[in-house]
């Protein structure tokens, strides 16, 4: 059904916490998930013309590298590494567009999911995501999507601790956080609200359950006089052969 | 978006189609066509002909063609789905109409109009129905906002009229029946049609975008936001089927194409079917009037996927979607 599910009272909302403040941008997430989910739920993760000139294929996480604040006054601007996957969203559009009943919600805990054996490979969902969450896997005919490892998440066959996403457990500045959303006293709740965690373009009103942390904030130091002023039409302390070279040169 | 052949085809041969399914069970019942067998075969045999080709063209886009049917089943939610029962649906009305008219009423006694009336009316509706799902497959997107409004099902509605029209006032010219009112109704569904594109194309001008590169990174407190660097060097699956970009030189030569072949040109032969009268020329005219129009709705298509900006964009730095 691909029709939304009514969430059952107290169910967990099962998401992603990613601080802005302390991702290093290093793609260590990205190839997690990808050696991860290349043998999991929504295995082969193809790719094509891997060792060729044009390698392309399906990854469940982008790390993108933005700059905000340029061209203003002051040394604001700030680099931020910005990874991009599945927000499992609440009003997910790529579940209501699909015509099969392959994309689907779950009940239990709000992940998104696809069923590969139901998926007739029109790429609509991957139209009505407004964050490029789903890939298509042109070998297998269907869509992929993050799973929010759901075959580690609820696995017992794998340490507790080892429980969380793949990119989560890989992370090395524990900028990923993975929890129960729905729970206020969750520590990705807390966190959330402690940092300011918000949604990706909330004006479409998916309501994503993934929340981003942004980075803190910084003191914005004034320009430098040292180095901005313009050295060029000083009057430079020289003196013997560098003052003789100077003007030969300045010619 | 990518403008994929399949569904440029898929859009505007079934929009024909079903506009000339429509119009032939619409007018069939009040006389207004010819009674002859072969009329309505040659007719019927068109329009079903053309949505066939366009739902078969719309399968080839499919990753898995072979499990097609069971995009039936989710109509409750999904505007494709509804499309698909809309489509199939059609056929039922359609195959009773064109028995009813075909073979019952266009015979010497003219038996069987009663039937072909009711028939030929809930086709037409159910065609109208079909068109509209297919609009809203597109409307319904919220992260393109040159689909996401109204003129969009308006203008599908419209052109599907338009060339339905169109290739009605052709067949009448090849059978030597064509009328006035026929030329005129080409005449009036052209103008609908022009106006109603370049109420989409005004509204995808003036309309403010909704999401940009600030909202989709939630970075906007810090300033302006631009990609510094992407996450992979190749285009990927993203790039290919949303990032398509189409250089603004060859937009504005599709626009003037799209005006001329799709609306000026019909416009200009089906007034000059209209004023020549019955006959070979007007014949003529008419024909040429719905072979422009069928090369000007597929440039409308291509410029329709080639013009949507997706927000995932965004993410590959655009500034606004």
């Amino acid at each position: 059904m691909t029709s939304l599910p009514n969430r059952e009272p107290g169910a967990p909302r099962l998401g992603l916490v990613i601080d802005l403040d302390t991702c290093v941008g290093c793609h260590a997430c990205a190839v997690a998930c990808k050696q991860w989910n290349a043998g999991g739920h929504m295995a082969p993760l193809t790719d094509y013309d891997a060792y060729g000139a044009g390698p392309d294929g399906v990854w469940f996480n982008r790390i993108h590298s933005f700059e905000a604040g340029t061209g203003d006054s002051g040394c604001g601007s700030r680099t931020t590494n910005f990874p991009r996957s599945c927000l499992h969203c609440e009003q997910p559009a790529c579940v209501t567009v699909c015509p099969t009943g392959a994309s689907y919600k779950r009940a239990e805990d709000g992940i998104v999911l696809v069923n590969e054996d139901l998926c007739i490979g029109c790429k609509l969902c991957s139209w009505a995501c407004p964050y490029g969450a789903r890939e298509f896997d042109q070998d297998v005919g269907v869509m992929k999507k993050c799973t929010l490892c759901i075959d580690r998440i609820h696995n017992e066959t794998i340490a507790e601790a080892e429980r969380v996403p793949a990119c989560v457990m890989v992370c090395p500045t524990s900028a990923r956080h993975f929890g129960d959303l729905a729970d206020p006293s969750s520590a990705v709740s807390k966190l959330v609200a402690e940092r300011g965690g918000y949604d990706l373009m909330p004006e479409l009103g998916y309501e994503p359950t993934n929340k981003y942390l942004p980075p803190r904030p910084r003191p914005t130091l004034a320009l430098d006089e040292r180095v901005t002023k313009d050295s060029a039409n000083d009057d430079l302390p020289l003196h013997g052969l560098l003052k003789w070279a100077d003007r030969i040169l300045a010619r | 978006m990518h403008p994929a052949f399949s569904i440029i085809f898929f859009t505007s041969a079934a929009g024909a189609g079903y506009g000339l399914l429509a119009l032939l069970g619409l007018l069939a019942p009040f006389g207004l066509l010819p009674a002859s067998p072969l009329f309505g075969l040659a007719a019927l045999a068109l329009a079903l002909g053309l949505v066939v080709a366009g739902l078969l063209s719309s399968l080839a886009h499919l990753g898995r063609p072979e499990r097609a049917w069971r995009a039936l089943s989710q109509w409750r939610s999904s505007w494709l789905s509804r499309e698909g029962v809309a489509a199939v649906a059609t056929f039922l009305p359609a195959g009773v109409f064109a028995i009813a008219w075909v073979v019952l009423a266009t015979g010497a006694d003219g038996g069987g109009s009663g039937v072909a009336g009711v028939a030929g009316w809930i086709t037409a509706a159910m065609a109208a129905v079909t068109v509209y799902c297919t609009a809203m497959i597109y409307a319904s997107l919220k992260p393109i906002r040159q689909w996401a409004n109204p003129w969009v099902p308006r203008s599908y509605l419209a052109l599907s009229l338009m060339t339905g029209a169109l290739l009605l006032n052709a067949l009448l010219g090849v059978a030597g029946q064509a009328s006035a009112w026929s030329s005129l109704l080409a005449l009036a569904s052209v103008a609908l049609a022009w106006a109603a594109k370049e109420g989409h194309w005004r509204h995808c001008a003036t309309t403010r975008p909704v999401s940009t590169a600030e909202t989709a990174t939630g970075l906007g407190h810090i300033g302006r936001v631009h990609l510094l660097d992407a996450p992979h060097s190749e285009d990927n699956y993203l790039l290919k089927e949303m990032g398509f970009r189409v250089g603004r030189r060859h937009a504005v030569r599709l626009r003037l194409i799209t005006r001329l072949a799709a609306f000026a040109l019909p416009a200009a032969l089906s007034l000059g079917a209209l004023v020549a009268g019955p006959g070979a020329l007007s014949g003529t005219l008419a024909l040429l009037a719905a072979a422009a129009a069928a090369l000007g709705v597929i440039a409308e298509r291509w410029l329709f996927f080639a013009e949507a900006k997706h927000t995932v964009t965004l993410f590959y730095g655009a500034g606004e979607a």
